[in-house]
C-alpha cells in the first residue's frame, strides 16, 4: 500500500515539475494582472489584447506560413531523398545515412552560423527565400529519417510486382510505394511542422530584419533592456496557452486514432 | 518441333563481384510447365528474375519468340510473376488487387471515323471490361464474392490466390511463380499443387516454376532444371532426371539414394562392395564412377542367395513403406520396402541391372594454380602450405641455405615461380582448429558414399574448392581449416607459355 502510494507520489512529483510552468502560464494568462506576482480577478483581457494586435497577428500567420511550405518543401525532397537512398547501392546507401545525420547531430548554431555565411559568400542576401531555405535545411533529415523506416517495413516485392503488372516505375511510385509510406510521410511533415515553428536559432540567422516568428519576437521582447513593456508581453501568456492546448489536442487525437487504428488490425 | 518461348544462350549474372550465374543456356518449350530446382542460393531464383526482367543479365541473352528481350524493363514484358510472399498491395482490396495490371494497361482498338476510314486508337480498358475479366479471373482462384475484401484479412492459401489471379488476369505468355508455395502448410501446398497444375492445364500458357522442393518438382513438371552453384547440372523429364542423374549431386538431391564408389572392370561390369555387378551403362574400363542405386530399387533375400549380404542395423517405418538400413562390410546401404526387418537380422540383397546407374564423377582429384614463397611453401587457394619443392626438378636437393640445386648442380631461387598444385581427394583432411591447416573454407556440399562423406570446401574470397573424402560427419556451411601433408602435394612446374 505505502509502495503504491510512494510510487503515485513520485510519478505526481515528476508530471508537476514538467508541466507546473506552463499550468502557471496558463493559470496567468486567464487572470487580469500584467505582471507575475499576486492574482487579480480572472480575466480575458490578455487573449483580446492578442487577437486585437493586428501587429501580433501577422508575426503568428508569418509562423504558421513559414513552418507549413518549408514543411511541406522539406517533406517532398525528403521523402524523395528517402526513396533514392533505399534504392541505392549499399556504399552510396551508408553514405547519405551518414550525411543525412550529421546536421541531425549538429549543433544548430553551427547550421545556422554555416547558412548565414555561405548566403553571403555566394552573394544572397537575406530574404523569405533563405528563410525557408534555412528552415528546409533543418527540417530534412528529420524527414528522411521519418520516412526511411517505413521503407524499410515495405515488403520489397511490391515495387517489383507494380512494374510486373506493367506500371512504369514512375506510377509504381506513386500507386504503390507512395500509398505503402504514406505514415512515414505524414509524420515527417508533423515533425518538420513542429520543428520549423518553435525554432529560433537558423531563423534569426536567416530571415530578413523586418521579418518575425513568433520565436524571435518572444526572445526579442523578453531580452534585457527592450522597449517592450510587461504589457505586451503578457499577451504571450494566452499565445502560449494556445499553442499548449492545440498540441495537447493534437498528441491526444493522434494517439487515440493510433490506438483505434491498432485495434482494428488486431481485430483484421 | 516445339516452339520455343524462352531461350537462355550463355547467360552469366555477377551481382557485385560475386558470380551467382555461370554461363547458363537453355529453352522452355511453349505451354510447358518447368521447373527450377536447386538448393538454396543455387541460381533458380535469379535466373527467374532475369526471365521477369527485375536482374539483367551481366552477360548472354535471353530470347522470347526468338527475340532479345534481355535488357527490357519489366513493365514491358510479356510475362506476370507470382512472388514468393505474394507482394499483393496492402491498400487495395482484393478486386483493386487483380485490377492493378489491367489498368496499367492499353490496348490498340480500330475505329471508323465518318468518311468510312479506319483509325487506331491507344485506350485503356473501360471499366466494364476490367470488372469482367477480374470477375473471370477470380472465379478461376475460386474467389468470387470477395472483391472488397482487404488483402489483410484473407488467409495465406487465399492471398495466394489472389497473386495467382492478379497475374493470370494480363493473359502472360509466361507466368513465373517464385516458391509460390513456401510459406503454406503442408496439407494445403499439396492442394495447391494439383490445383496450379489444373490451372495450368486450362490456361495451356507456359508455366515457369522455382522450388527447392523435389518432391513438387517432380509431381508438378513437364521439364525440371536441376540447378547447384550458378550451373545447370541437369535438364529433363522428372523420370528421367530420377532415373538417369547426371551427377551425384542430382541423385542425391533428388530422391533418396545410395551412393558408392565404383570402378569400370569390363563392358558394362562395375565393381563395388568387394563385388563385380552388370549393368546397363558403359563407361571406359578402369574409369570411376559413382553409382547408384535407389532404395527402393534393392530387392531383399535370404543371405545365402543375394548378390551382397549383410546385417540390418536400423528399422524405420515410414507410412507406406520401411527404411531399412543395411551394413555390408564397412558400407551403409539404405533400402526401401513394404516388408519390414529387425535390426541384427542377416540379409541378402540384390540389384538388378537397370537399378545400377553409373555417373562420371567429375571431381576425383584436386588442381590448383599455386606460387612457390621464399620460405618453399607453396602458396595457393588463400592460404599457404609446407610442400617439397625438389620434386620440380627430379634429382635435385636444398642447400643449407634453402637454395634449390638441381642434379646438374645449378643453384636456383624459386621464389615467384608458378606451379601447378595437385592433391588427391584422400590426402586432404579437414578440422575445426582455424590455425591446424594451411587454408580456410567453407563446407558447400556433402553427399554421403555408403562409406564416407564426400566434401567440398570452398574458400571465402577466391571460391577455390577442395574435393575431400571423410569418415566423419561435419554439417554443410561449417567453417574449417584445410589439411594437406607436406608429401601429399604434387607439384609440376607450368608450361612456360602458360606463365604470365
Amino acid at each position: 500500500m505505502i509502495k503504491k502510494c510512494l510510487k503515485a507520489f513520485y510519478i505526481g512529483l515528476i508530471l508537476l515539475v514538467l508541466y507546473a510552468p506552463i499550468l502557471l502560464l496558463a493559470v496567468y494568462s486567464f487572470n487580469e494582472v500584467d505582471t507575475l506576482g499576486p492574482m487579480g480577478e480572472f480575466s480575458l483581457k490578455h487573449y483580446a489584447k492578442l487577437f486585437g494586435d493586428p501587429a501580433i497577428l501577422e508575426m503568428i500567420a508569418n509562423t504558421v506560413v513559414l513552418a507549413l511550405v518549408a514543411a511541406a518543401l522539406s517533406t517532398i525532397l525528403g521523402t524523395a531523398g528517402a526513396i533514392g537512398m533505399f534504392y541505392s547501392k549499399r556504399r552510396t546507401r551508408n553514405l547519405m545515412n551518414g550525411v543525412n545525420q550529421i546536421p541531425v547531430i549538429n549543433a544548430e548554431i553551427v547550421t545556422a552560423l554555416a547558412l548565414a555565411i555561405t548566403f553571403v559568400a555566394i552573394g544572397v542576401g537575406k530574404s523569405y527565400f533563405t528563410l525557408v531555405v534555412g528552415h528546409m535545411v533543418l527540417c530534412t533529415p528529420f524527414v528522411v529519417l521519418s520516412v526511411l523506416p517505413k521503407l524499410k517495413q515495405m515488403d520489397h516485392s511490391l515495387y517489383e510486382a507494380a512494374l510486373d503488372l506493367g506500371a512504369s516505375p514512375m506510377k509504381a511510385l506513386f500507386k504503390v510505394v507512395l500509398p505503402e509510406i504514406i505514415p512515414g510521410i505524414i509524420s515527417g511533415f508533423m515533425l518538420a511542422v513542429t520543428l520549423s515553428l518553435d525554432d529560433y536559432i537558423i531563423t534569426s540567422y536567416c530571415k530578413p530584419s523586418t521579418f518575425s516568428t513568433i520565436s524571435t519576437y518572444v526572445y526579442n521582447a523578453t531580452m534585457k533592456g527592450n522597449v517592450h513593456t510587461a504589457e505586451t508581453l503578457s499577451s504571450f501568456w494566452a499565445l502560449t496557452t494556445i499553442i499548449f492546448v492545440i498540441i495537447l489536442i493534437v498528441t491526444l487525437a493522434a494517439n487515440l486514432t493510433g490506438r483505434k487504428h491498432e485495434k482494428k488490425e488486431v481485430k483484421g | 518441333m516445339a516452339e520455343h518461348i524462352i531461350e537462355l544462350k550463355n547467360v552469366v549474372k555477377y551481382y557485385d563481384d560475386t558470380l551467382v550465374i555461370d554461363d547458363v543456356s537453355f529453352y522452355v518449350n511453349k505451354g510447358e510447365f518447368i521447373t527450377f530446382l536447386g538448393p538454396s542460393g543455387c541460381g533458380k531464383t535469379t535466373t527467374l528474375r532475369m526471365i521477369a526482367g527485375f536482374d539483367l543479365p551481366t552477360s548472354g541473352q535471353i530470347l522470347l519468340n526468338g527475340k532479345d528481350i534481355s535488357l527490357l524493363p519489366p513493365n514491358k514484358r510479356p510475362v506476370n510473376t507470382v512472388f514468393q510472399r505474394y507482394a499483393l498491395f496492402p491498400h487495395l482490396n482484393v478486386f483493386e488487387n487483380v485490377a492493378f495490371g489491367l489498368r496499367c494497361k492499353k490496348v490498340v482498338n480500330t475505329y471508323e471515323n465518318d468518311k468510312g476510314e479506319q483509325y487506331k486508337k491507344k485506350e485503356k480498358l473501360s471499366k466494364k471490361e476490367i470488372a469482367d475479366k477480374v470477375k473471370k479471373a477470380l472465379t478461376l482462384v475460386d474467389l468470387e464474392g470477395f472483391e472488397k475484401r482487404a488483402v489483410s484479412t484473407l488467409s495465406g492459401g487465399q492471398q495466394q490466390r489472389v497473386a495467382i489471379a492478379r497475374a493470370i488476369v494480363n493473359e502472360p505468355e509466361i507466368l513465373l511463380l517464385d516458391e509460390p508455395l513456401g510459406a503454406l502448410d503442408l496439407k494445403m501446398r499439396k492442394e495447391m499443387q494439383i490445383e496450379l497444375k489444373e490451372m495450368h492445364r486450362r490456361l495451356g500458357i507456359t508455366f515457369i516454376y522455382v522450388t527447392h522442393d523435389q518432391e513438387e518438382a517432380l509431381t508438378m513438371s513437364d521439364t525440371i532444371v536441376v540447378m547447384a552453384d550458378g550451373v545447370v547440372q541437369q535438364i529433363g523429364t522428372p523420370k528421367g532426371i530420377y532415373d538417369e542423374p547426371a551427377n551425384a549431386f542430382v541423385a542425391d538431391f533428388i530422391g533418396e539414394s545410395n551412393i558408392i564408389n565404383g570402378t569400370v572392370v569390363g563392358p558394362r561390369k562395375v565393381r563395388f562392395c568387394g563385388r563385380d555387378f552388370v549393368c546397363v551403362d558403359d563407361f571406359e574400363l578402369n574409369e570411376k564412377v559413382d553409382v547408384v542405386v535407389r532404395p527402393e530399387d534393392i530387392e531383399m533375400c535370404a543371405p545365402e542367395s543375394g548378390m551382397l549380404k549383410g546385417e540390418v542395423i536400423s528399422v524405420v517405418f515410414k507410412g507406406i513403406h520401411y527404411e531399412i538400413t543395411v551394413k555390408v562390410g564397412k558400407f551403409e546401404f539404405i533400402v526401401q520396402s513394404t516388408q519390414s526387418r529387425q535390426v541384427g537380422d542377416v540379409i541378402g540383397m540384390n540389384i538388378a541391372p537397370d537399378a545400377i546407374h553409373l555417373m562420371p564423377q567429375k571431381h576425383n582429384t584436386n588442381l590448383f594454380d599455386g606460387v612457390i614463397t621464399k620460405h618453399n611453401t607453396v602458396e595457393f587457394a588463400e592460404g599457404e602450405f609446407d610442400c617439397d619443392v625438389t620434386q620440380l626438378y627430379p634429382g635435385s636437393h636444398l642447400d643449407e641455405e634453402e637454395y634449390l640445386i638441381t642434379k646438374e648442380g645449378e643453384k636456383l631461387d624459386l621464389t615467384g615461380t608458378e606451379v601447378r598444385v595437385e592433391v588427391s581427394p584422400n590426402d586432404i583432411t579437414i578440422s575445426d582448429d582455424e590455425n591446424a591447416g594451411g587454408t580456410m573454407g567453407n563446407i558447400i556440399s556433402m553427399i554421403y558414399k555408403g562409406d564416407h562423406y564426400r566434401l567440398i570446401v570452398r574458400t571465402p574470397e577466391e571460391e577455390e574448392d577442395f574435393v575431400l573424402a571423410t569418415p566423419d560427419l561435419w554439417n554443410e556451411n561449417d567453417y574449417v581449416s584445410v589439411i594437406i601433408p607436406k608429401d601429399k602435394i604434387k607439384l609440376t612446374l607450368k608450361p612456360a607459355e602458360e606463365k604470365r
